[in-house]
Order: structure tokens, then C-alpha cells, then sequence
């Protein structure tokens, strides 16, 4: 068994995309995957404290680095891609920029805490996809998802910029992924586009925007779902898909996944186990007819 | 005041400035150019020192954080990481467009991690809305009670143990920085 840190996240863990927390870790459980939730961690700021406050928001991450290097050191890994890119900003800029590391430093002894940049910083995809033996993954299927059509959406910061070993612009490991669990991967040539993030809030339109594009190119393609590795975009594409309705008098009913939660479908966990009930455009449709084909 | 390109220079994530070879990579790949300038346009401003058109400007808060243009770029520049320098610069001088939400999206969303050590969607976005615009907040309405319904915005924030460290940590650094 492989253990982590697990660093949930504050959406993942009880907000927008809590469902994505649940199925995450029993996907881990199933995959014998100990993802071990760090203690009292505390929000990364994720991208507005580092456009405000590029020493402070150095430090929100140096301080879960360092309750994860007092912990054991092993590889803190997230399932969102902002906090993905956060945390591990921190670990190159306190490395790149010694003044800067410094300054983190004596702010951190104020709490009595220091660290030693030694703590790897991972996504969950990219664990389960190199970490995780796609065979033993396959040998665990229980549902076969053949016939379903899926859109891997992989967005901007699980990819860019370039962290880990996909493509930031023609990745792979949501597809094999998909493809692990039987469903077919339709090509989406949006698939690394930005749904707008949290501009969402901020600058609706420009985001209703490019979520229309993506939507757009899903079904054109013919996809029976989306699947993505990063609540912001889930909550954009999900939530506010009826936003774009009503704004482009459009008509989408597209299912919007986390890929653990496609994952944890072929591996027979039940909808409740997945926080299925908590996606807005319900993906039940789509997933009853392999919910009913279980052993 | 001293000049621009120092100052962008200096902070961790600007010193690429003075690479660009203003060859428009990044502006072909930006889904933010074409409702405001472009990072080539907003690179070459400031090397000629155009401050407060910079600065109080609408450009850099459309910025999406996407991070094409520093995937792409030939010079390895991190435009993003420039856009984020420059927020700072422009938050630190109190500046920032009035015209764009986003700064003040921003703020509130670093006052809910101050406050609880985690952030609070919820309170975030209803704290945004009634600040800008109470009657866009109304519109969300729908939004808001479908998210709450399927469970997924809990009205109560989490408060870590640890947030009183987070707020000493967070005053060194600001005394540390000698900023606000
Ligand atoms: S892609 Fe790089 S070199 Fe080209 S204009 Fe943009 S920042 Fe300058
Ligand atoms: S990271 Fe910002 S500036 Fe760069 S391409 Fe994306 S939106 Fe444009």
C-alpha cells in the first residue's frame, strides 16, 4: 500500500467540490491508496493571495510544507490543480529566490515552525496514472464502461505550467484513465482550454464564455459526459451550465464528472460513495444503466 | 517615484520582463487579450514606463491565470507570473481599477482565509455580491440554492486550530515586507 499526505483542499473538503473529497478517497481505498489528510491544514491561498501578496501567499503554502515535512515528508498529494500549482509555486520560489526564502523562514519560526523544502508536491491524477499500475487498476474493474463517450477535460493548472510529465497542451492521463475503465475517450481539442476559473464571479461573461466553448465542443464531439481533475472547473462547467442556457438560449444537459468519480463507477462503489446525488446536472441518466449491470 | 521596470524587476516573478522579445506568442494565446490589452502590449508598457496606465488599468485582472502564454513563451519569460507581480505592485499602491471586480474579489477571498485559516465559498461570494451589486446578487440566487441543496455550500465556515498561527506567520511576513 502506498501512502500520501493528503491535502484536500477547502472546496474538496466540504465546498463546491466536496464530492470530488469523497470519491477521491474511496477511489483510494479501493485502489489500496492510504491518502493520510494532513493535520489543521490551512487554505493555499490559491491564485488571488498570490496576485495580492506574493510573500504571504509563500508562506500560507511554506506552513502546510512544513506541517508535512514534520509529519514524515512523504509526497503531499491534491486533487485540485490550483492548490497543485500553489503549493508547489512556493516550493520553486523559495528555492529560486533566497530573500524571498528567508523572510519565509523567520515568518514561519514565529509559529515556531520551519521547513526544509524537502516535501514533493503532486496531483492526484498524476498518482493514479504513474504512481498506480494501470494493469492492477484494470485487474480491479468491476463495471465495464463500454459504451460511454467521454470528454477528459484537464483545464489549465493540472497541466500548465509544466509540473509533472503530461503535455501541457495534448496531455494523456485523464484519457488512460478513462480508458481504464472502459469508457471511450472522444477527442476534445478544447481539452486544455480555461473555463475562466474563479473570473467566474468576478467577470461573468468573459468566463459564460469560454464555458459555452467547451460545452459547445463536447457534445459536437459526442460525449455522454465531461470529466475533469479540478473543482473550479467542475463547478464552472456543472454548475453554472444553466447559466450558459439561459444566456446563449442554448440547451446543454451535459453530466459534468470528477474523474474519480467516473473511476470509482468501474470500480464498483456505490453513487452515494461518489457524491453522485451532489453533481447539479444530474449524471444519473448517463450512469443508471452500468449502476444496474453490477455484480 | 522611481521608475516601473525597477520596481517589476524586483519582485519575484518580474524580472522576465526584460527578456521579452515582444513577438506576441503569448497575445495569440491568451483567452483574456481580446477584451483588454494584451501581455505583449502590457510587457512593452512597462518598459516604457507607463505606470498608471498599467497599474490602475483594466488588463491585468482579466488575466485567468491560465498559463498558456508561459507555456509557450520562446524566452521562458512567465507572463503570468508577471501579471501577478504587477496585481501586487498595483494592490500595494492602492491603484487597482475600480472599474474591474476582480481586485476586490481577490480581497475578499483573502480576508475569509485570514479570518478562518481555510476559505468559505459561501461567505465569499455573498460578501462580493452585496459589496458590488445586491441586485446581480438576486440573479445568483438560483445558483446559490442548487449548490445548497446538493450539499455543496455549507453556510458555516470551518475555522482551523491552527488559524491564530496562520495570522502570526502572515503578520511577520507583512512586517517583514514592510507593507500596509
Ligand atoms: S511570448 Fe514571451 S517573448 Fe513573446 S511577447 Fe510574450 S512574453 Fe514576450
Ligand atoms: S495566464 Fe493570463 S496572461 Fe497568460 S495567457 Fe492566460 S489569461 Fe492570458
Amino acid at each position: 500500500m502506498r501512502r500520501y499526505n493528503y491535502f484536500p483542499g477547502c472546496s474538496c473538503s466540504e465546498g463546491t467540490g466536496v464530492a470530488y473529497g469523497l470519491s477521491t478517497q474511496a477511489v483510494g481505498k479501493a485502489l489500496d491508496i492510504e491518502l493520510v489528510e494532513l493535520a489543521d491544514w490551512n487554505c493555499c491561498g490559491s491564485t488571488p493571495y498570490g496576485s495580492l501578496d506574493v510573500m504571504g501567499s509563500t508562506c500560507l503554502s511554506a506552513r502546510n510544507l512544513a506541517l508535512a515535512e514534520k509529519a514524515d515528508g512523504l509526497d503531499v498529494v491534491t486533487p485540485c490543480s490550483s492548490c497543485y500549482i500553489t503549493l508547489n509555486k512556493a516550493n520553486s520560489y523559495l528555492k529560486e529566490y533566497p530573500e524571498l526564502g528567508s523572510a519565509v523562514d523567520e515568518a514561519l519560526a514565529a509559529a515556531d515552525l520551519e521547513y526544509g523544502r524537502g516535501v514533493r508536491v503532486r496531483h492526484l491524477a498524476e498518482i493514479l496514472s504513474e504512481d498506480a499500475e494501470p494493469d492492477v487498476i484494470r485487474s480491479k474493474v468491476k463495471i465495464s464502461l463500454s459504451g460511454l463517450n467521454v470528454a477528459p477535460y484537464y483545464g489549465c493548472q493540472l497541466v500548465r505550467p509544466r509540473l509533472g510529465s503530461d503535455d501541457p497542451e495534448c496531455p494523456q492521463s485523464l484519457d488512460s484513465l478513462a480508458e481504464s475503465a472502459g469508457a471511450k475517450v472522444i477527442p476534445f481539442p478544447l481539452k486544455t482550454h480555461c473555463c475562466g476559473a474563479s473570473l467566474i464571479i468576478s467577470e461573468e461573461s468573459l468566463a459564460l464564455e469560454l464555458i459555452r466553448k467547451l460545452l459547445d465542443s463536447a457534445q459536437q464531439n459526442g460525449a455522454h459526459c465531461i470529466v475533469t481533475a479540478c473543482p473550479l472547473c467542475q463547478a464552472n462547467l456543472d454548475a453554472y451550465q444553466s447559466r450558459v442556457n439561459s444566456r446563449f438560449k442554448t440547451n446543454y444537459s451535459l453530466p459534468v464528472l470528477f474523474f474519480t468519480q467516473l473511476m470509482g463507477v468501474a470500480l464498483g462503489l456505490t453513487p452515494k460513495a461518489l457524491g453522485l446525488e451532489k453533481n447539479i446536472v444530474s449524471p444519473m441518466k448517463a450512469l443508471t444503466p452500468y449502476f444496474l449491470s453490477r455484480p | 517615484m522611481s521608475n516601473l521596470l525597477e520596481e517589476v524587476y524586483a519582485i519575484p516573478g518580474g524580472e522576465g520582463v526584460a527578456l521579452c522579445i515582444q513577438c506576441g506568442t503569448c497575445s495569440a494565446s491568451c483567452p483574456g487579450a481580446d477584451r483588454g490589452l494584451s501581455p505583449r502590449q502590457i510587457i512593452g508598457m512597462v518598459r516604457a514606463d507607463m505606470r498608471e496606465e498599467i497599474l490602475s488599468g483594466d488588463s491585468l485582472w482579466l488575466c485567468a491565470s491560465c498559463y498558456l502564454c508561459t507555456v509557450r513563451c520562446p524566452r521562458d519569460i512567465r507572463p503570468t507570473d508577471l501579471m501577478h507581480a504587477l496585481e501586487c505592485l498595483a494592490v500595494r499602491d492602492g491603484v487597482s481599477s475600480k472599474r474591474t471586480r476582480t481586485p476586490l474579489m481577490y480581497r475578499t477571498f483573502i480576508n475569509s482565509v485570514i479570518n478562518n485559516g481555510r476559505v468559505h465559498e459561501a461567505g465569499l461570494v455573498t460578501r462580493f455580491y452585496m459589496r458590488t451589486n445586491p441586485l446581480a446578487a438576486l440573479k445568483m440566487l438560483r445558483l446559490g440554492l442548487a449548490l445548497l441543496s446538493h450539499g455543496r455550500m455549507p453556510l458555516r465556515a470551518r475555522k482551523i486550530n491552527g488559524r491564530r498561527a496562520v495570522r502570526t506567520i502572515l503578520d511577520k511576513a507583512r512586517a517583514l515586507a514592510g507593507t500596509q
